[in-house]
Parts: structure tokens; sequence; C-alpha cells
């Protein structure tokens, strides 16, 4: 009862978030002078013909251009009317990409998915490695295995990961015969789902997981080693290790345990880094998912493209962040429940 | 040391009444904290010898211009994507000193490729402090002295040249000053948002609290990048290179300070109760003063070791930006411009030198992971 009590607590604090979110995304859009749909009009005004000059002014009411800021705020969440009633975010009406002149939703509908699915990849495969890298690099600690997955963490860490994008598939290519670019094969686009297009799909899938996973992998293990040594350290351990445990049994039974909360804690940190990390990622390898729209929509002052994709990540580390705070409540019974005054 | 009848041992030296009996018998037990700080710091090998080349490397800045050979946006139409060059010691067994072999690039047509064969018959001393190109040192005194350059009629590209035949190590240097001081510029912003914020909450509490740590939490749940692109896309596009530059760094800065401010804030709430505070608040200081002089000091060093270690991110969120075309601009030159180059396959295919700014980049990040790493080790002297 106590946790459903918190979960609906976070719930509320992650739709107020939200909330603020939107304002921000709102007024960072359209920070930059002048918009796409300003310059359109312009341009259909500077050619004179009346045709021109109406369809500007039907655009201008349409989008509420003529209207102050905070109204034009209000018709984009879906709270205030405009010209044609309730329309915006609250209704499921994504707006109309200038840019594209289509509606945003027919932009990015298909893609949501594949963005989620590349974080998702991500976020396992940082959990699969990292685990075990960690406990490794503890239990061996001050040996070549430590130095080994400290120096390759370092450098995952250190290294521009967009680069490394280009460098592995070039490498991958040659030497394995991985895909380059896009997340399937071309003959595969638009068909129903089969065996053959997973397979593609999860070929294309490694390059990029390993990219956007690195240096999260890095920063993950690093901590988890950390915690581990500080565990191996106490009696418990040296108990188990007398009793005559197995040292694999020994470690993944008590120590891990213990060493594992700050880990399931962090992915409220990882998690932005992440979508961030897929969303420049996605340019460079060409990836169907949000991240290249949002660079051309912010190129081309698309203010609703924009603005949805914006909303969207964020969404996205929102619920994640939430994910980890309940399983973290979850699993360690000594954090307390609701306001952590103190 | 005298041994007297019943066996006691007894000094011989002279007893002097006036001695100080709180002093320490070694002096180098009283030493202060930085001292301290500065000897365990020392003997974290990695950390030292990053902090060394760091300091090389931002003492270096300002001669950019003296140790590249060429000038940044310099062109050498004829050597378009020239392969690195070595520089050699002894031609044909004879030692004559460091000199280059000069190339003549052809155009193949069928490759549509630039391709350079090196006439090896011809050992082509380098000049050292020769004039060469105009250029201001420190930015303001003009003047023509280069550290070496290529002697006539032949070119010196250490790490090969790029699309339009401008010297990629020259880039290399001058690119520094824009990448390496961006993390400054911007650690600073973060700095002075993060401490004021931090320490107001933590100070203060209440609404003040609640205020901040709510602003913290919206900060920290938004993914960085597409924030910085969303910022740096506001940029209006006539402005210059360097008002570009400012206005990039501080907005890599805007949005770096929640974990500064965070970890401050925790501080204050603990140190707030003790008893320095108290009397300091008892004698009438203000709560300016009482932050700036009696709690900061606390753990300014703490604060220290953090920001070093967040500068890397900045330096590859300007080198992401840049590499994007949402950052700085050419002609400004900084590493992440000159990767954009980079972009594609085809250039790491048929050009890998193009990529080479990468290398630095990889360095400078390592190597403020590192002083970090030691720095955050040794702050704690008392603590083994």
């Amino acid at each position: 009862m106590m946790f459903l009590r918190y979960a609906a607590y976070r719930l509320l604090t992650m739709c107020l978030t939200l909330v603020v979110v939107s304002m921000l995304v709102f007024a960072i859009i359209n920070l930059p002078p002048g918009d796409y749909l300003s310059n359109q009009i312009a341009e259909l005004r500077a050619t004179g013909q009346a045709e021109g000059v109406a369809k500007a002014e039907f655009l201008r009411v349409e989008f509420g251009l003529d209207r102050p800021l905070w109204y034009q705020y209000l018709m984009w969440v879906g709270l205030a009317p405009g010209e044609y009633g309730f329309s915006g975010l609250l209704q499921g009406d994504l707006g109309w990409s200038f840019f594209n002149d289509e509606p945003v939703i027919d932009i990015v509908g298909g893609k949501l998915w594949l963005t989620v699915l590349v974080n998702l990849a991500a976020v396992l495969f940082i959990y699969f490695m990292a685990i075990p890298l960690g406990v490794l690099a503890a239990a061996r600690s001050k040996t070549w295995v430590d130095y080994t997955t400290a120096f390759i963490g370092y450098l995952g860490l250190a290294t521009p990961n967009f680069l490394l994008a280009l460098i592995l598939y070039y490498y991958g290519r040659k030497y394995i015969g991985l895909p380059i670019g896009g997340l399937m094969d071309p003959q595969f686009e638009g068909e129903p789902l089969s065996w053959a297009k997973i397979q593609s799909v999860l070929m294309h899938m490694i390059v990029p997981t390993f990219v956007i996973g690195t240096a999260g992998v890095a920063a993950m293990m690093q901590r988890l080693r950390a915690n581990m040594l500080d565990e191996l350290g106490k009696p418990y351990v040296e108990t188990a290790t007398a009793k005559g445990m197995a040292p694999a049994r020994m470690l993944s039974k008590y120590p891990l345990r213990v060493a594992f909360n700050p880990f399931v804690a962090d992915i409220g940190n990882l998690l932005p880094a992440m979508v961030s990390g897929s969303v420049i990622i996605s340019v460079v390898m060409s990836l169907p998912t949000i991240g290249p729209d949002l660079l051309v929509a912010l190129k081309t002052q698309d203010q609703f493209l924009a603005g949805f994709v914006l909303m969207f990540v964020a969404l996205l580390t929102l619920i994640g962040t939430m994910i980890s705070d309940l399983l973290l409540v979850l699993l360690d019974p000594r954090i307390r429940y609701g306001a952590r005054e103190g | 040391m005298s041994n007297l009848p019943d066996g006691r041992f007894i000094d011989d030296a002279p007893y002097d009444p006036n001695i100080d009996l709180s002093a320490p018998e070694r002096a180098d037990m009283d030493a202060s904290n930085f001292v301290l700080i500065w000897r365990k710091f020392k003997r974290h090998r990695l950390g030292l010898i990053s902090g060394i080349f760091l300091f090389i490397a931002y003492a270096l800045i300002p001669f950019a211009g003296f140790i590249a050979p060429y000038t940044p946006n310099e062109r050498n139409a004829d050597h378009l994507y020239h392969p690195p060059q070595a520089i050699n010691l002894w031609h044909e067994g004879t030692f004559i000193g460091p000199f280059v072999y000069p190339t003549v690039g052809t155009a193949n047509l069928e490759k549509f490729k630039w391709e350079y064969e090196t006439d090896f018959t011809r050992p082509m001393p380098l000049q050292f402090f020769c004039k060469r190109t105009q250029y201001n040192l420190f930015g303001v005194i003009p003047t023509e002295r280069h550290l070496f350059c290529a002697p006539e009629g032949a070119t010196v590209f250490i790490f090969g040249s790029d699309r339009l035949g401008r010297d990629v190590f020259s880039r290399i240097s001058y690119g520094a000053q824009l990448s390496l001081t961006v993390g400054l510029i911007g650690i600073t912003v973060s700095f002075i948002i993060g401490i004021s914020f931090g320490a107001m909450a933590g100070y203060f509490g209440g609404w003040v609290d609640w205020v901040v740590n709510r602003a913290i939490e919206i900060l920290r749940s938004l993914p960085e990048l597409p924030l910085w692109l969303a910022l740096s896309a506001a940029v209006p596009s006539n402005w210059g290179p360097v008002a570009v530059f400012f206005i990039i760094s501080i907005i890599l800065g805007l949005l770096d300070w929640p974990g500064l401010a965070r970890a401050v804030r925790s501080k204050f709430l603990s140190l707030r109760e003790e008893e320095y505070v108290r009397a300091a608040e008892m004698m009438g200081a203000k709560p300016g003063r009482v932050i700036r002089r009696h709690l900061l000091p606390n753990f300014m060093s703490h604060l220290i070791a953090s920001a070093t270690l967040s500068i890397p991110a900045m330096i590859l969120g300007e080198t992401a930006l840049s590499f994007l075309g949402l950052g700085l601009r050419a002609p400004a030159v900084s590493w992440g411009v000159m990767l954009n180059d980079a972009q594609n396959l085809a250039s790491i295919e048929i050009y890998p030198w193009t990529a080479i700014p990468m290398l630095p980049i990889v360095v400078v990040v390592l190597a403020f992971n590192f002083l970090g790493d030691g720095l955050r080790d040794s702050l704690d002297p008392y603590n083994d």
C-alpha cells in the first residue's frame, strides 16, 4: 500500500515536471528570432499576389501567430481554443511540420518505436556488459584484468561517440561484414514482420547499440567496481570465503546485491545522457529514429516538429527516471517512501 | 647522552626553559592542508603526469601561431588532401638534421583522388625561426616568425592537409585555443550558478530550497544534447565567430550546474549546524559573509575536483555541436569544426588523417579525467 502511494506521488511529480518541461521547450523553440512560418508568410507577401497574401493570412490565423506567445503556448498544449477549437498535444494533435508540409504525426509516427527500441537495446547492452566487467574488475583488482577494463572504460568515456560510430562502421564493414547505416536492409522497409526482417534489424543494431552504450558501460563499470571494492573488504565476505563458498557464487550472492543499489539509482542519470547520445548517433548513422528529424527541424526552425521531438525525448527520460526510482524502492527497503526531508 | 651509574640515560644538551611545548616534534607533521594534498597528489602518478600535460597545453595556447608553420585558413591549392609527411633526419646514411622530401601532386581522374609522388633524391632542410605568413602573437602582436616552416618549394604537413589544402597540424594548434578554453568558460558559468544556488538552498532552506531542488530535478531529467542543440540553433547566424564561441560556452555551462548545486547544497545542510557557523552568526555576520568566508572554503577543493571532472563533458559537447554544424562555425577553428570535414565514411576510408583532430580530444579528455581522479583521491589527506 505504501508502495502504491509512493508510486502515485512519483507519477504526480512527473506530470508536474512534464508541464514545466513543456513550457521550457516552447520557450526554447521560440527563442530564435523569426520562425519558419513568418519567413514563408513574408515570402508569400513579397510575391504581391492576392492569392499569396490570402494564404499568408490564413496561415497566420490558423496557427495563432497573431496572438500573444502565452496564448500560442496554451494552443500548442491544447488548453486554449485555436481558430478551429481545441487541438493540441493533449488532444493528440501534434501540430504541422511546415518544412515537410505534413502533419508531425505522419513524420515521426513509426520512428517513435524505433527510438524506444534503440535506447532499450542500449540500456540492456550497458547492463549486460557493465555488471560482469565491473564485478570482475573488483574481484581481480590491481591485476591486468582490472587495468585492461579500466583502460577500455576510459577510452570509451573519452572518444567522441560520433567518431566511434564512423570508425566502427568502417572497420565492422571491412573485417566482419557488418551493414552500414539504417536499421534494416532496404528491401525490408514497409514489409510485414518476418524472421528475416528481424535478423536484418538485429544485424543493423549491433554498431549503434555498441556506440550509444560505450560511455554508459564505462561509467557504470567504474561505479560498480568502486562499490564492490567497498563491500569486498567487509567481514561478511571473509566469513563466506572462510566457509568455503565458491568465489563466483559468493560474489553474486552477497556483495553484488549490496553494490547493486546505487546502480539502479544511477539509471536516472544514465538515461538522459544516453537519449542525447542516441540523438547525435542517429544523425551520424542515419538511423530512422527521431534524432535526424530534430536536427533538421532545429536548423529550419520548424517549431512544432522540434517542439514535439524535444517533448518526446524528455518524456522518455522522465519515464525512465521514474521507473528507476520505483525499482530502487522495491529493491532497498531502507529507502523511505514519500518526501525526502532531511 | 651520558649513562648514569644507576643505568639511566640523560641528555647532555642544555635545557632551554623557553621552549614551546606545543610545537610538533617534526615540522613536516604540521604542514598546511595544501602541502598535505600536494604530497598525496604527487604519489598519484597518472594524475600528476596529466596535470603537467594540461598545464603545458594551456600554457602553449597563446603561442599557437608561433608553433604552427601555417596560419589556420591558409590554403595550399597544389596540395589538397596531402597525406601526412614524415620529418626525417638521415638522408642515405648521412645526418643532415630535420628535413622533408618535396612532393608533387597529380589528380587521378579515374579514382577522383589526389595522388602525391615524393622526390626522395632532394632532401630539403626545415627552416627554424623563419618568416612566413603574418599572424598575431598572443592575439595582439603582429609578427611573421614561426617556430619552423617548410623550405621554399616544399611543404611540411605533419598531419597532412585537408579538403582545401590547409595544414591539419596548424589547424589543430589553432583549434586548441577555442576547444580548450570552451570548457574553462563553461565551467566558470556553471560554477557561479551552481555555487550560488546550491549555497542559497542549503543555507536558507525552506521554500528557497524547494524551488532550487525542483529546478535541479527538472534540468537533470532533461537530455543534455537535444537542449544544447535547441539553444545553439537559437544563436543568430549573423553573429561573429567570437560571439558565437562565448555564447556556446555559456550554453554548455548553463546546463551543467545542477550536479554542482546538488553537491554544494547537501554539504551546506550538514555544515550549517556546526558551532563555528553559529558563532559567526552570533557575532552578527551576514549570510553572504558566512557563506563566503566560513562555509565555502571548507570544500572548495572538492568543488575544484568535481569541476575538473566535468570539463571533459563540455569539451566533448562543443565537439559534438560543432560536428553537427550547430556549434562554432568556420572561419573559427576548433577541433569539432575540423571533424566536421571527416563526417563521412569516404574521408575515413580515403583520407584518414582528416580524423586526426580526434587524437587531441581523446588525450585532453583522458588527462582531465585522470587529473580529476587524482585530485579527488588526494583531497582528504588525513584519510588513507
